[in-house]
């Protein structure tokens, strides 16, 4: 049945090469947890990937029922704690997820830097790699405000005023970051556009070149 | 023949280079029109300006001190966006050394807690245990002279922000908050 299926797209859409392009290449030696135990360093970059995929998922959900003004955020969050079905547990993906996901990313920075991965032909994947830090840095900031309580608004406030602190420009950054000269109704929303549609936009088009190139060059060789 | 394409060779555009810049011209074109509207979108907070009106800040020019500051509070009508409301504010209040009302706000200027004055149990300023340091900072350990201005030892790097002072019909009216020199 499920051959049949996949016959049937693959007669039309040709989609063979690009499953073995993904699926069907060996994974190299150097690589292979299984050929060698202290290989699974290798895999901090997927599963730092695995990690954004949750978070994404876990987002869209928690956005069916948060709402991003001054009055309601605080209690929309509270009801999908306390009152939406396993909302605690939706909430808790996201909320541990984010810790997860930025100790994973540097687990695989680490990697990628001390086995020199980094270096030509690569350099171009390591930039994109750096640019994909300052995202999910800003997913960090932006996300931390929304639930819009005494925790969350004073570090956003910190925040604001290291942004605050850059010569000539700082007073313009800060005041185009929080909306204004305070941090109120218009930081929260345009926190949350920038936490729900710029830097996913932007994570998404960083991603995609990120997994083109390392498929293009392949995995760098071994130590 | 040998003419023709002399000629071509002197003109300098080649029929490639010129749909290249036809094309990338048009789409540079067409991409500045989407974003003409975006962009002064995104950064209309920079195109207003901040207060500069004054509030009563419920207090009588005549009840400034000047031997310790007076805790005041106040309300100020503030816009946010959308959203109005009366925010309940406080400040410090005292005359300083040439007689002019000086009153700044109680948030340390290392990271923004709220400094505590000297006062007795009833909540009356007293004069200080701590030398000229009547200011405390409960977070850090920051200390300020009644002037708010702060122990260079202690976390905080300039004084405590100063509100722009004006005086009506007797009563003090307060404006912006502004940063001091350290």
């Amino acid at each position: 049945m499920l051959k049949k299926t996949y016959d049937w797209i693959d007669e039309r859409l040709n989609i063979t090469p690009i499953w073995r392009d993904v699926a069907d290449h060996d994974v190299p030696a150097h690589v292979n947890p299984a050929n060698k135990m202290s290989a699974f360093v290798y895999c901090f970059g997927g599963l730092t990937f695995l990690i954004i995929v949750t978070q994404i998922l876990s987002g869209m959900f928690l956005a069916m029922y948060y709402v991003p003004d001054i009055v309601n955020a605080y209690r929309s969050v509270q009801y999908i704690t306390d009152e939406v079905l396993l909302g605690n547990i939706v909430r808790g993906m996201h909320f541990w997820g984010a810790s997860l996901v930025i100790i994973m990313m540097f687990l695989h920075m680490l990697r990628v830097f001390f086995t020199g991965s980094y270096k030509a032909p690569r350099e171009m994947n390591w930039v994109v790699g750096v640019l994909i830090f300052a995202v999910v840095m800003g997913f960090g900031f932006t996300g931390y405000l929304l639930p819009w309580d005494q925790k969350a608004y004073w570090a956003t406030a910190v925040g604001a005023q290291i942004a605050e602190s850059v010569p000539f420009l700082g007073v313009y950054i800060k005041k185009l970051l929080i909306g204004g000269d305070i941090l109120g109704a218009l930081t929260l929303t345009r926190f949350f556009a920038i936490h729900v549609f710029f830097l996913p936009a932007a994570l998404l088009g960083l991603l995609g070149l990120h997994f083109i190139m390392i498929r293009k060059q392949g995995i760098a060789g071994p130590l | 023949m040998s003419d023709q394409k002399a000629k071509q060779e002197n003109k300098g555009l080649s029929r490639r280079q010129f749909l290249t810049y036809a094309l990338g011209g048009t789409g540079a074109f067409m991409a500045a029109t989407i974003a003409a509207p975006l962009v002064p979108f995104a950064v209309d907070p920079l195109t207003r300006s901040s207060g500069g009106n004054f509030v009563d800040a419920g207090i009588k020019e005549s009840d400034v001190k000047s031997d310790f500051p007076k805790l005041i509070e106040f309300r100020v009508h503030r816009k946010d966006g959308w959203v109005e409301e009366n925010v309940k504010m406080r400040a410090w209040i005292i005359r300083d050394k040439e007689d002019k009302i000086l009153a700044f706000s109680g948030a340390c200027t290392h990271l923004g807690c709220a400094v505590s004055g000297t006062l007795d149990a009833s909540g009356n300023p007293k004069p200080s245990d701590d030398g000229k340091w009547w200011f405390h900072c409960p977070c850090h350990g920051g200390r300020y002279d009644v002037y708010g201005v702060q122990d260079p030892v202690t976390p905080p790097q300039r004084p405590l922000d100063a509100y722009e002072v004006k005086v009506e019909g007797g009563k003090v009216l307060l404006g912006s908050l502004n940063k001091r020199k350290a």
